[in-house]
């Protein structure tokens, strides 16, 4: 495809997107600013605004004030400019069981006006990227969760889209098929494809993001890198395990120094653990490393915390990930 | 890997997009025909509930009924055999409803409407095929209705003209069929449409004369639609006919002209905004 010319440097821009619904906001007033080349994930609870972001983004939906541009294009004045240049995989797989994986490929080839011949030929490339190829001809009905998933990103792939949009790609998928997606995103991702995706798995977010926005209620709460945003939820915290329950004294007095708050020195005496804050965690870690070997003290285990993404986003939300508890949550 | 020339048609003037509706339609309708070539079982699934009608009517409660004034069991085969016509015609509206719900529930709509295409033709290539699954479904029937020895009276071009007076109602019942898919939530809720097919095929003059019902209901099943169609086929075919004196008896061939134009000129815009209210 040509160089396009674009208006911003932002593969996605959204100024104070509202969306009101009869009786709720489901967007109210968000902000959004994803560079090229970027795989940027929406993070929220259920109801927080992800999907319709998502559908006012990908030009399903219309919305009620606020500017959206992607890829260049407004999306409100020209959708067929920005139809051409985004690809989307929405909550539910758009797979076709009765047609073979091969032929919904080229099914959808076609309906993107590309040729017969160069459909079938796009097909072949995008069944080997996603390894697909030895299933070709099989019907996805007999597929995986997570080889269906594949098959439903090839088929958002056909015109490689500069622009891909992710709605909840691994939901209710088992862990296999969550790592089989989630390496399909990596490789589009160092492909060059600005992905825009949204999730509730926290583990998700921190795996596959280069940056996090966090919304609640279709306002923003924090937009950051997924390490930026664990540090910005309380503070890094050093955690040394004694080796032997004699050297728990020595260690809770290092780390007493090392630690930002003296108050907030927390000694475990059965698993002879310290835990205290600190700032500047990685300076921290190499003088207690330096101590310990100076005073000849053996450690189980040495190390800086950050909190979970989990225990960040109920900091700065006020609840976790999950209200209503019908989604498991896999840990990292 | 080699590359493959990804230039799509971008052209935006109203000749390439009335184009592309058609090709989109057309490609539509492939995939459809393809799904009906690949599953013939589907004519099975859904002829089987009006074969099985049409052998315990014309066996098993036929026997018992006088619809031709010369006994019990008596012409009932070429009386019910246009009813039976018809009332397939008339449920195919749960196909498309279901189809159409499917369409919505697996993001098909939503993939289609994110893409260049012209995306009516979502909905434009689904009745496009569903008329030609329903020329289908009416040609199996018929052989069906010739194997068990039912005869049309009336001459070829009369006969043929009475299969595209079926095809006219369901045309317009694919709008009704559309307008009630975008509706319901889910594939199950589209199942329990039945519950709407059922009385709408058999309040009507299709097994039974619509004289030998209570009066209100009688009058119900006279002005149904169905009625009309299978009233005005009936004559075309030349079967057995039971006149009760409702005036819309007396004038089933305009009925079954005008029926489905009126459905039409309801369901039609109903349809196009439950397409439109997706933007919502």
């Amino acid at each position: 495809m040509g160089v396009l010319v674009t208006t911003s440097d932002y593969a996605v821009l959204a100024e104070g997107l509202r969306k009101r619904y009869r009786d709720n906001h489901a967007l109210d007033g968000l902000d959004l600013a994803v560079p090229y080349g970027m795989v940027y994930g929406l993070l929220g609870p259920n109801g927080a605004g992800k999907t319709t972001a998502v559908r006012i983004l990908s030009t399903l939906i219309t919305w009620d004030s606020g500017r959206a541009e992607v890829a260049g294009h407004d999306v409100a004045r020209s959708p067929r400019q920005v139809r051409h240049r985004i690809g989307l995989t929405g909550q539910h797989t758009a797979v076709d069981d009765k047609i073979s994986a091969r032929h919904n490929l080229v099914l959808f080839g076609r309906l993107f006006h590309i040729s017969t011949a160069a459909a079938r030929k796009r097909a072949d490339e995008l069944l080997e990227q996603f390894s697909l190829t030895d299933v070709a001809d099989t019907s996805p009905k007999k597929f995986s969760g997570g080889m269906r998933r594949r098959l439903d990103l090839a088929s958002s792939m056909i015109l490689a889209p500069r622009v891909l949009f992710l709605d909840e790609p691994t939901t209710g998928l088992d862990p296999a098929g969550r790592r089989e997606v989630w390496q399909a995103v990596q490789h589009l991702a160092a492909g060059g494809t600005t992905v825009l995706l949204t999730t509730h798995y926290l583990d998700e977010a921190d795996k596959l993001c280069d940056r996090i926005g966090v919304i609640d209620h279709g306002r923003n709460v924090v937009d950051d890198t997924p390490d930026g945003l664990k540090r910005r939820i309380g503070k890094e915290r050093l955690e040394i395990v004694a080796a032997e329950p004699e050297d728990l004294p020595v260690i809770t007095g290092l780390a007493e120094c090392a630690a930002t708050d003296s108050s907030d020195v927390v000694v475990d005496d059965t698993e002879l653990s310290v835990n205290v804050p600190v700032a500047d965690g990685a300076r921290v870690l190499t003088e207690i490393a330096s101590d310990l070997r100076s005073k000849g003290v053996a450690v189980a285990d040495l190390g800086i915390r950050r909190p979970t993404l989990d225990e960040a986003f109920l900091q700065l939300t006020g609840h976790t990930t999950t209200q209503s508890g019908d989604n498991e949550e896999v840990s990292v | 890997m080699t590359t493959v020339d990804l230039r799509p048609d971008t052209r935006d003037t109203p000749g390439a997009r009335a184009k592309w509706a058609v090709a989109d339609s057309w490609t539509i309708v492939l995939q459809e025909l393809t799904h009906l070539v690949r599953q013939p079982s589907t004519f099975a699934w859904q002829l089987g509930f009006p074969i099985v009608m049409v052998l315990m009517f014309v066996y098993v409660f036929g026997s018992a009924m006088d619809v031709s004034g010369q006994g019990a069991g008596e012409g009932y085969m070429e009386f019910a055999m246009p009813g039976l016509f018809a009332m397939t015609m008339a449920f195919g509206f749960m196909n498309t409803a279901f189809a159409v719900t499917q369409i919505k529930e697996k993001g098909f709509i939503d993939r289609f409407r994110s893409m260049p295409m012209a995306s009516s033709a979502v909905v434009t290539g689904r009745g496009v095929a569903d008329i030609i699954h329903a020329a289908v479904d009416l040609a199996i029937l018929v052989a069906i209705a010739l194997i068990l020895g039912w005869r049309s009276g009336g001459s070829l071009v009369a006969t043929l003209g009475a299969f595209l007076l079926l095809l006219w109602l369901r045309l317009a019942l694919i709008f009704v069929g559309i307008y009630l898919g975008f509706l319901v939530k889910n594939t199950e809720a589209a199942g329990n449409l039945f519950a709407v097919a059922f009385p709408f095929g058999m309040i009507s003059s299709v097994f039974a004369p619509p004289e030998l019902m209570p009066g209100w209901l009688g009058t119900v099943a006279a002005w149904n639609p169905v009625s009309s169609t299978t009233g005005a086929i009936r004559e075309i075919f030349e079967s057995p006919e039971v006149r009760s004196g409702y005036w819309i008896e007396d004038h089933a061939l305009a009925a079954a002209i005008a029926w489905p134009a009126v459905i039409m000129a309801i369901f039609l815009p109903l349809a196009v905004r439950a397409f439109k209210r997706l933007n919502n």
